[in-house]
């Protein structure tokens, strides 16, 4: 009895040589229990070696293989073949990205975007250890928490249409992180944060579309966050207008 | 240091202010003046209008929605591409909303 | 932090397309909710023209009033309604995600937000046409 059969039709491009990508046809040998990953991957092993893509942890934590499904932005590792089968799988880099090589996009945008905003616990001063640790209430905690689930995957790049059009917007991802450390109680770096979120670029040019949390594989909700954030620094601005000899 | 760079926080601030006043207020104003009046469901009512504490709350309820459009139909035109037209594009808008609010003023004085 | 960063004349760019917003359902329903703005507009447009007439004495009242009775107007009428409402609606929806409210620790959930919005929205707008009705 021939085994059942899955075709992912493959974006393939080699940088210097060809001029556009092109989509090539894979017959991958269909299982139940396997991924998009796993379908690539057999045919990095068995058809083809030179297909490119990155992946790492095969469990949707680390945010590495993060492609387009059928036109939505997806973790390959996450997605199983089961939902499209019979059809056919469609296998794209991650658009709004430009592609480095078959299905690796270049992200060095998107690293310095995620330096800019300080995506870490800013403190004029640290606690000595001796002092024990920094306490926090559940409610502070909770402000936060969902925030902090986000690996990185730029999937919400991907469905933002607004990053699309302008490659200069900070993004969903960035400003989430920056709201996130913004509202954990130990961080006194909102306003280090400030001139980045409170830019043309930043939280001022997301239009709420609303599709990076649609597409956010950890339910980090990124476009809540921006529009708390631009809340937030409305408020600021306001304050610091009226009242300018307030706190800095 | 918040700088103030940018006036975005303001223009936002007057886009949620008016989308308020327009979500909640109006809905009912197209139904009653624009609908159930010219068909005589309900009778007109030019006296009230022209009472001074209604004539305020029309201005409002006709300058902060304004806002509310400048801003949002500047970004949606961005969206759909005519960002090259950014300057003429914001002055059509915002330029729009701060001729609307000032020809409002004036048709409530001379009511 | 050195970044080990591409040729930037080997990368392909991957541009977004024009019509991006006919692409995805969700797209296009952005699109409609956002120009329900220019509806909004418009009717005010139209309401400061009536206001203009009412100043202008008693026959320039009475005849925009003719004319605002005519099928067309009213039908324009409708179709502002259509997206005020839609206007209304996602507004709510929308700020359900941006405010959060918690009672005695517990937080309210989106749809609630939502709902008690649009009924305060129907309360004031009933109170509305009871008022413009008194004398």
């Amino acid at each position: 009895m021939t085994e059942a059969t899955i075709t992912l039709n493959v974006s393939r491009f080699r940088p210097a040589e060809d001029v556009e990508p092109a989509t090539r046809a894979y017959s991958v040998p269909m299982h139940r229990d396997w991924v998009v990953l796993d379908a690539l991957n057999h045919i990095k092993d068995h058809i083809d070696g030179s297909l490119s893509f990155r992946w790492s942890c095969r469990m949707g934590v680390c945010g590495s293989c993060g492609m387009m499904v059928n036109g939505e932005p997806k973790l390959t590792c996450s997605v199983f073949l089961r939902d499209y089968y019979p059809g056919e799988i469609r296998v794209e880099p991650l658009v709004n990205f430009p592609v480095l090589r078959d299905l690796v996009v270049d992200i060095s945008a998107f690293l310095d975007k995620l330096q800019k905003v300080q995506p870490w616990i800013v403190r004029d001063e640290e606690k000595p250890a001796a002092d024990g640790e920094y306490l926090q209430t559940p409610d502070q905690l909770d402000r936060y928490k969902g925030f902090t689930a986000c690996i990185n995957c730029m999937l919400c790049y991907s469905a933002c249409p607004i990053f699309g059009l302008e490659t200069d917007f900070i993004g969903p991802a960035a400003l989430a992180l920056a709201h996130r450390y913004n509202e954990d109680s130990r961080d006194k770096g909102a306003a280090q944060r400030w001139n980045v979120i409170n830019d043309h670029h930043g939280a001022w040019q997301c239009t709420f579309v609303g599709e990076c949390s649609v597409a956010c594989p950890k339910h980090v909700d990124p476009a809540a966050a921006i529009q708390r954030l631009k809340v937030d620094t409305a408020k600021r601005w306001m304050r610091s207008v009226l009242l300018p000899w307030g706190r800095k | 240091m918040h700088g103030r760079k940018t006036l975005e926080p303001f223009w936002w601030g007057l886009f949620s202010a008016g989308g308020v006043v327009a979500a909640f207020f109006v809905p009912a104003h197209v139904l009653l003046q624009g609908i159930a009046v010219p068909l005589d469901w309900i009778p007109d009512a030019p006296e009230l209008l022209r009472l001074w504490p209604v004539r305020l709350y029309l201005f409002v309820l006709i300058s902060l929605p304004l806002f509310h459009w400048a801003h949002r139909f500047y970004f949606t035109l961005i969206d759909i591409g005519l960002k090259p037209l950014r300057a003429p594009l914001a002055l059509l808008c915002y330029g729009g909303a701060f001729a609307g609010t000032g020809i409002a003023a004036w048709i409530l004085l001379r009511l | 932090m050195m970044l080990n960063r591409p040729d930037p004349s080997r990368l392909h760019p991957q541009p977004l397309p024009r019509t991006w917003w006919l692409r995805r359902r969700s797209y296009f329903l952005f699109l409609v909710r956002e120009f329900t703005s220019l509806f909004i507009a418009a009717y005010l447009v139209l309401l400061m023209a009536g206001l203009y007439q009412l100043g202008s004495g008693h026959e320039a009242y009475s005849e925009w009033q003719g004319r605002m009775a005519e099928p067309g107007w009213i039908l324009l009428h409708g179709v502002i309604l259509v997206f005020a409402v839609f206007h209304s609606v996602t507004w709510f929806q929308t700020t359900s995600i941006v405010i959060e409210l918690k009672a005695g620790g517990v937080k309210l959930p989106r749809a609630m937000f939502t709902a008690l919005n649009v009924a305060a929205w129907l309360a004031v707008s009933a109170f509305i046409v009871i008022l413009f009705q008194s004398r």
